[in-house]
């Protein structure tokens, strides 16, 4: 069935948007806020999941689905709306639906029985709901009728020759029958004498009273194809006033119910889909045109000033629009941050529920839009610092209530975009940072001087120091000895900062704050004999012109720079990445003072610093390889490759196998501040 | 009585799609690769609905349904469209020749099926 | 034009693409030194003229470097020394052959691309046992035309990933703390 698969990208991708809907519609009933077609919607989703799934044969998916689906269509049809506890049935229900989805496409493997339990207790509210008729919902267990169920008086008249395309009015009829109650007329007034009757043209009409809960979109549609070829009314009768307390509400929702329902199936922007290689494709390319216009600009610089007033001002009109173009088109790349978002609220669920507490994730600004460079990068530091929050953060809700505080803990996770940088905050209202254990632990762990003086700021920074967190603190939640070092890690590789404020008894918030995008980088450009490389500036702490007696030996083995009162290993450049004619004398060089991850700076000795400049990132490795020491490439205005290198690798092969930093030697603060 | 398909679509995948979809669905389904070849294939059997794209060689959609009108033994077989968004004269004209329904592409397995029992008596 | 062979017909081997002779297949041919040499058309991208490429830290000698093709930065070999018959000097008259291998877009510095040619694959004669200093799979065969042999690379065996990665591992550990 090699041919089918193609269609099986396009079925998961349609599984992604259908499972997102489905928890926003959840969500919705869940705060009060659905109406009919929520429910609608719901059904039809999963519904959705099913089918495809069915089209491929994902024998697993299918069964689940179809038990999920006879529970949703069991309500809708009666025109009810999930109670609370129902709508959680349906929130884990559909978690369980996710996972299959994942596992038929491959991504997981599930347990023979996974599904089971919630399998089980979805046929079993079905076969509850089920006993009841529809005209006598019972409150006992606490859902909510909303007043779905409309009348129609629908007229189908079709004309003489309906018959010619082949439509059957009965099974127009029967589909109609199938939508809810149905009392059907036939019209017989235009039929003539038997002996008149040409066999193939249609006489017969129909007038059909319909009591449905289905969008009145559901019955239009069944009329599709023989809209042009009958006379056909369908017109909503006023709910007769005994039954439901939110009919109120329904004539808004019953008149718009004649228009397409945005909500439930579109609703979104208008977009469109495009691979992200072509989007790649236009990014390089107007990189290029930047490279090109800056080589034109230097060139014209080059001319008389009268020789060509024109083409000066035509240069300049297009360095302009160029720049314009550039923002636009790494504009294109930016996501909502919402694709990373989406999954937490179910992992805050599962870890509370784990660790046997309450808690909520409130999520805003999710519409935030990020390059897809560092989203694809944001999930695992997000997870880990939910995970901390809810393993030290919130207490349990014995704790809490003891502490005066409501049972159920909330975790605020945000987006923004603050100048010129992404801000994302996570913070809870838990118990604080204990600054008086992290101290006590900060020493015995030798991470800090013994009766150093700590600022609180410096203090809640010392959580992120490698070596903080081992594996007694770590528990198999934040587990697999990862600990906060490692989410400052991956922060500042991504280039950026991550900072904490406490106050015990009330609370933590982590700061996290990203540059806008991985694919353009700030850098440094220097000389190291013929070649050119770039050094990342937020890596840079300074640079400087040594003196000779700075510099100093350690027995014979490697250089270190003294810099007030610290010392920093030098790395030569132009040693290390062999480059001839280069400057060997650092004294006659530039030393430029880099530092990354939090472990300690080095030296790199180049010959000159050229220039700030904004690059673009390019990989090396898709073609070549990867190569120690360098992290990527980009192209300079002269059109030629410069490395970008890696510090956090330099500092690596130039410092084999070194445990801590200076912080043992009491050698200044613990650095979590930028 | 299982009913019996014919769809035809030059595309290999699209055939096979409808045919597995439509099987799956329990309908018996004959495929063909233009209209040309579905017109011979129906001298020998009769089917209860008819799938058809419109864009295909040798000889098209349209005609292909102007055939199965013009013959008296198919003038009342159901027809379904396969067409595209961006081509709603085609479809007009698709009509015009009496095709009873359409199915945009690319479609949903779970829709075709759906649309296969609405017009299949 | 060089004189093709035919192809008995019971030889016509699949598919392939539809040349002067059915089953004939294509190769770029190019120098180094006095030897001819030839590629696989179907993996030829673009051919372009020597430009300066920037280093590679501690790459083998053959790895000249990488170059900017629009956008797309494109490590370029030295084929001569590839082959271990000494190192290009390049200028530019020399000539670059890009070529993609596997889902990889690689360089090959040559001194001149000469012509295409057609070639049955029957004709194609396996390179035979002459204790050569290269790998076996990095030449694929020997192609006679007229009284000219063409060499044809490998471009798998050069190039692929299922043999040994770019950076051989005796590459040299970089020395740094040395006194100065």
């Amino acid at each position: 069935m090699a041919a089918i698969d193609q269609f099986k990208n396009t079925y998961f991708e349609e599984c992604s948007e259908l499972i997102e809907a489905l928890y926003a519609h959840l969500t919705d009933f869940a705060e009060g806020r659905s109406d009919c077609d929520t429910m609608h919607a719901v059904f039809r989703a999963v519904h959705s999941i099913k089918g495809g799934g069915g089209a491929f044969g994902f024998e697993r998916l299918v069964q689940y689905a179809h038990t999920f689906e006879t529970l949703l269509d069991i309500l809708r049809s009666q025109g009810l709306a999930p109670s609370a506890e129902t709508t959680s049935l349906f929130v884990v229900s559909t978690d369980i639906l996710a996972d299959l989805v994942d596992a038929a496409r491959g991504d997981r493997d599930l347990p023979p029985g996974f599904e089971d339990e919630t399998a089980a207790l979805l046929e079993k509210t079905a076969a509850q709901f089920d006993r009841r008729t529809r005209s006598l919902p019972e409150p006992a267990e606490a859902s909510e009728p909303v007043a779905c169920e409309r009348d129609y008086d629908i007229v189908f008249a079709p004309h003489p020759d309906l018959f010619k395309r082949a439509n059957e009015p009965l099974l127009i009829l029967r589909e109609l029958k199938r939508l809810g109650e149905a009392r059907i007329e036939a019209d017989l007034g235009s039929l003539p004498d038997l002996s008149e009757i040409e066999p193939e043209q249609a006489y017969v009409g129909w007038h059909i009273a319909l009591r449905t809960s289905v969008p009145r979109s559901a019955i239009d549609e069944i009329f599709d194809f023989v809209r042009d070829e009958c006379d056909l009314s369908i017109v909503e009768r006023p709910l007769p006033n005994a039954v439901r307390e939110e009919a109120a509400r329904q004539p808004a929702a019953a008149v718009s119910g004649g228009l397409e329902s945005a909500r439930s199936e579109q609703g979104s922007p208008r977009s469109i889909r495009v691979d992200v290689e072509k989007v790649d494709r236009v990014v390089n390319l107007v990189g290029e045109l930047v490279i090109n216009q800056a080589m034109l600009s230097q060139f014209s610089g080059a001319l008389p000033p009268d020789l060509c007033p024109g083409l000066v001002n035509g240069l300049e009109t297009l360095s302009q629009h160029l720049r314009e173009l550039q923002e636009s088109v790494m504009a294109m790349r930016a996501q909502p941050v919402k694709s990373v978002f989406s999954r937490m609220p179910r992992l805050v669920r599962e870890v509370a529920g784990q660790l046997g507490k309450e808690a909520r994730l409130v999520v805003t600004g999710e519409a935030t839009e990020i390059d897809k460079t560092v989203i694809e990068q944001l999930a695992d530091p997000l997870t880990h610092l939910l995970r901390n929050a809810l393993d030290h953060g919130i207490e349990t809700p014995e704790e809490r209530e003891a502490a005066g505080k409501a049972r159920q803990g909330t975790i605020h996770l945000s987006a923004g975009h603050r100048s010129g940088r992404i801000v994302i905050e996570i913070s809870d209202d838990g118990r604080g940072i204990n600054r008086a254990k992290v101290l006590a632990k900060a020493e015995e762990r030798g991470l800090i001087a013994p009766s150093a003086s700590l600022s609180d700021e410096e203090i809640d920074g010392l959580i992120f120091l490698p070596g903080f967190s081992t594996a007694e603190n770590v528990s198999s939640i934040s587990g697999r000895g990862v600990g906060m070092d490692v989410v400052k890690r991956n922060m500042q590789a991504l280039g950026g900062r991550i900072t904490v404020e406490s106050r015990f008894g009330a609370g933590s918030r982590f700061n996290l704050s990203l540059p806008l995008t991985l694919a353009v980088l700030d850098g440094m450009v220097v000389a190291v004999g013929a070649e050119t490389y770039i050094v990342p500036l937020t890596q840079i702490r300074e640079s400087l012109r040594p003196v000779e007696g700075d510099i100093h030996p350690v027995i014979g083995q490697g250089d270190l720079l003294a810099i007030r009162g610290d010392y920093v290993p030098l790395l030569y450049l132009h040693r290390h990445f062999g480059v001839a004619d280069a400057v060997t004398d650092p004294c006659r060089g530039t030393v430029v003072i880099v530092e990354s991850e939090g472990e300690g700076r080095i030296g790199l000795a180049v010959d000159e610093l050229l220039g700030q400049q904004q690059v673009v990132v390019k990989s090396l490795e898709t073609n070549y390889g990867p190569v120690e020491g360098i992290s990527g490439a980009t192209i300079l205005g002269n059109g030629r490759v410069a490395l970008i290198l890696d510090i956090g690798g330099l500092r690596k092969a130039a410092v084999p196998s070194r445990p801590a930093p200076s912080f043992v030697a009491g050698a200044g603060a613990p650095d979590n501040l930028h | 009585m299982q009913k019996r398909v014919m769809a035809v679509d030059d595309s290999k995948t699209m055939r096979d799609m409808v045919v597995f979809t439509l099987t799956e669905a329990g309908f018996f389904v004959e495929s063909a690769e233009d209209g040309q070849k579905a017109l011979s294939a129906l001298n020998t059997m009769a089917v209860d609905l008819v799938i058809t794209d419109l864009n295909m060689p040798i000889m098209d959609g349209i005609s292909l349904i102007r055939n199965l009108r013009a013959d008296p033994r198919h003038r009342a077989v159901p027809i379904l469209m396969l067409t595209t968004e961006s081509d709603p004269e085609k479809k007009a004209e698709g009509r015009a020749a009496g095709a009873t329904g359409w199915l945009v592409k690319p479609f949903n397995p779970e829709k075709l099926v759906e649309l296969a029992n609405r017009v299949c008596v | 034009m060089d004189a093709i062979e035919t192809v008995p017909a019971n030889e016509v081997p699949q598919g392939g693409p539809d040349m002067l002779v059915r089953g004939a297949l294509q190769f770029i041919t190019f120098t180094i030194g006095a030897e001819e040499f030839g590629v696989d058309i179907m993996v030829v991208r673009e051919i372009k003229g020597w430009t300066d490429t920037t280093t590679i830290p501690n790459a083998p000698a053959h790895v000249r470097g990488v170059v900017n093709l629009r956008g797309v930065i494109v490590p370029i070999f030295d084929l001569r020394a590839r082959f271990g018959m000494g190192m290009t000097e390049p200028t530019r008259m020399h000539v670059v052959i890009i070529v993609s291998v596997e889902d990889r877009t690689i360089g090959m510095l040559v001194d001149t691309v000469s012509d295409i040619i057609s070639v049955a694959p029957a004709a194609i004669r396996p390179v035979p046992e002459m204790g050569l200093s290269i790998e076996s799979n990095l030449l694929e065969g020997l192609a006679t035309l007229d009284d000219r042999m063409v060499t044809l690379v490998s471009l798998d065996g050069l190039f692929g990933t299922h043999r040994d990665p770019i950076i051989p591992d005796d590459a040299a550990a970089p020395q740094v703390l040395q006194p100065n």
